[in-house]
């Protein structure tokens, strides 16, 4: 199992690494997002902090939808999804595969956003930063479980652009609470029993929706 | 009411009143085939008839709405893995990534079929297909004929025992379908199923034949070596629909 969806994610890091297609439209899509909304809110430093994860968490799920939207349409142009269903393996490795290269490269473009947040939004994050990034990847990979499973679902569609959002963001809306509660602690220093309340959350999350979207995935594939 | 699987030896893949709905449209209706392992079946019909329907649900692409396909004699739920490493199954498409180069397309599969030194495997069947000079370009920058032949390398890949062919000769200029039938030939003892629009070059590659009609398996024959002429009759009558 784990050579093979291992393989899948060696095959999409190889391609996103001579395409940039997915993180180019990701990082474009969030920078975007983050200046447009450090022009749009002109406020005090107090202010900044509340608004913070709302923002940052704005710009990453805008930016993941994106990255997502690609991750099918790829397989579907190529016909990559039929060459893999032919082969001996569970259809939920496919989508272990894909799960992890969804996160791994909407990690990479948050990385790069986060730098930018902290210097559109001037706020210092170096003290709760480790704490910060646990937040982000556990909810970037759950984000990216359910949107691997629904972007499956969505690229068979007319409007997949628009399909879906529409299908992903009503689903993760617990994972999205959770992750800009906890990043909310971090930044106006509430208490971290909070912050540990919300990781408890986001792994609830990860687990519930991996273990669903594994066992699932076969039924979403077939003809 | 599903017939049940014959009660001789079991064959190697047997489909048993199998019917296929895409909403209202009925693309198989109530088809009943036993494959036997060793035997070369080419498929025939018009366009539409089934056949390409017929094709993904014994390479496991699809299932049934209606009936049973075993494998081995036995239902085949649940053992899709077991009989995928099994298939070489090739289409109009070619699964390949434009982006990849045709030896890290065939090393991507190689690998999800676990195979064995696969690049050694790889560089033999690249050899073989005339493709050894282009192993390091891009897929997207070869014609199709060359991409059919890289599809074809793909299906070979794992040396399957089961080869399920679309209309494979589609794309493929004289030489390329020669290294075609060069690698069916080397392939040994395999069961073969195919479909094709030429009758004649469908029969050279089958001992056995059969003629879809509008979802529904009208004609199936042992293929005779002495230019079997009910096959012919009947691929008159219902592909090109002469009485």
């Amino acid at each position: 199992m784990l050579s093979q969806t291992w393989a899948i994610f060696r095959k999409d890091l190889r391609l996103e690494l001579r395409t940039k297609e997915v993180l180019l439209a990701m990082l474009v899509f969030g920078l975007l997002v983050l200046v447009i909304l450090n022009f749009a809110f002109e406020v005090t430093r107090e202010e900044t902090r509340r608004l913070a994860p709302g923002v940052l968490w704005i710009a990453f799920t805008f930016a993941g939808i994106l990255g997502l939207n690609r991750s099918f349409a790829l397989e579907k142009e190529n016909h990559g999804l039929e060459g893999m269903l032919l082969a001996p393996l569970e259809p939920g490795y496919i989508y272990l595969g894909k799960w992890l290269s969804s996160t791994v490269f909407m990690l990479i473009a948050e990385v790069f956003l986060l730098s930018a947040f902290v210097v559109l939004f001037d706020l210092n994050v170096q003290a709760v930063l480790i704490r910060l990034l646990l937040v982000i990847l556990l909810g970037t990979s759950g984000f990216c479980a359910v949107g691997t499973l629904l972007s499956a679902v969505s690229a068979n569609t007319k409007m997949r652009e628009v399909m879906l959002p529409i299908l992903v963001f009503p689903v993760v809306v617990p994972v999205l609470i959770a992750a800009v509660e906890s990043c909310a602690v971090l930044f106006e220093g509430g208490e971290m029993a909070e912050y540990y309340s919300g990781l408890r959350i986001l792994i609830g999350c990860n687990l519930i929706y991996v273990t669903v979207s594994y066992l699932t995935f076969g039924y979403v594939l077939e003809e | 009411m599903t017939e049940t699987p014959s009660e001789k030896a079991p064959s190697l893949l047997e489909l048993a009143a199998v019917s296929k709905f895409f909403g209202r449209t009925v693309a198989l209706r109530d088809v009943s085939l036993r494959i036997e392992q060793g035997q070369r079946w080419a498929v025939f019909g018009r366009n539409g008839a089934g056949k390409t329907t017929l094709l993904r649900i014994l390479a496991t692409l699809m299932r049934p709405s209606r009936g049973e396909v075993c494998f081995g004699g036995k239902p085949l739920n649940g053992r899709e893995s077991e009989l995928r490493s099994r298939i070489g199954f090739l289409s109009h498409t070619t699964a390949l990534y434009g982006d990849l180069t045709a030896e890290e397309n065939l090393l991507f599969y190689a690998r999800l079929h676990r195979i064995e030194k696969p690049r050694e495997r790889i560089a033999a069947l690249l050899r073989q297909l005339e493709l050894e000079h282009r192993a390091r370009e891009p897929v997207r920058d070869f014609s199709r004929g060359m991409q059919q032949r890289l599809g074809i390398a793909r299906a070979f890949v794992h040396r399957p025992r089961i080869l399920i062919f679309d209309e494979p000769y589609t794309g493929l200029d004289g030489p390329s379908a020669a290294l075609l039938q060069d690698l069916i030939a080397q392939a040994g003892e395999i069961t073969l199923i195919l479909t094709s629009h030429d009758l004649e070059r469908g029969l050279a590659l089958a001992d056995h034949a059969a003629i879809l009609n509008q979802g529904n398996l009208v004609e199936q024959e042992e293929v005779k070596p002495d230019g079997d002429t009910r096959i012919h009759q009947a691929y008159a009558r219902w592909v090109q629909g002469q009485r």
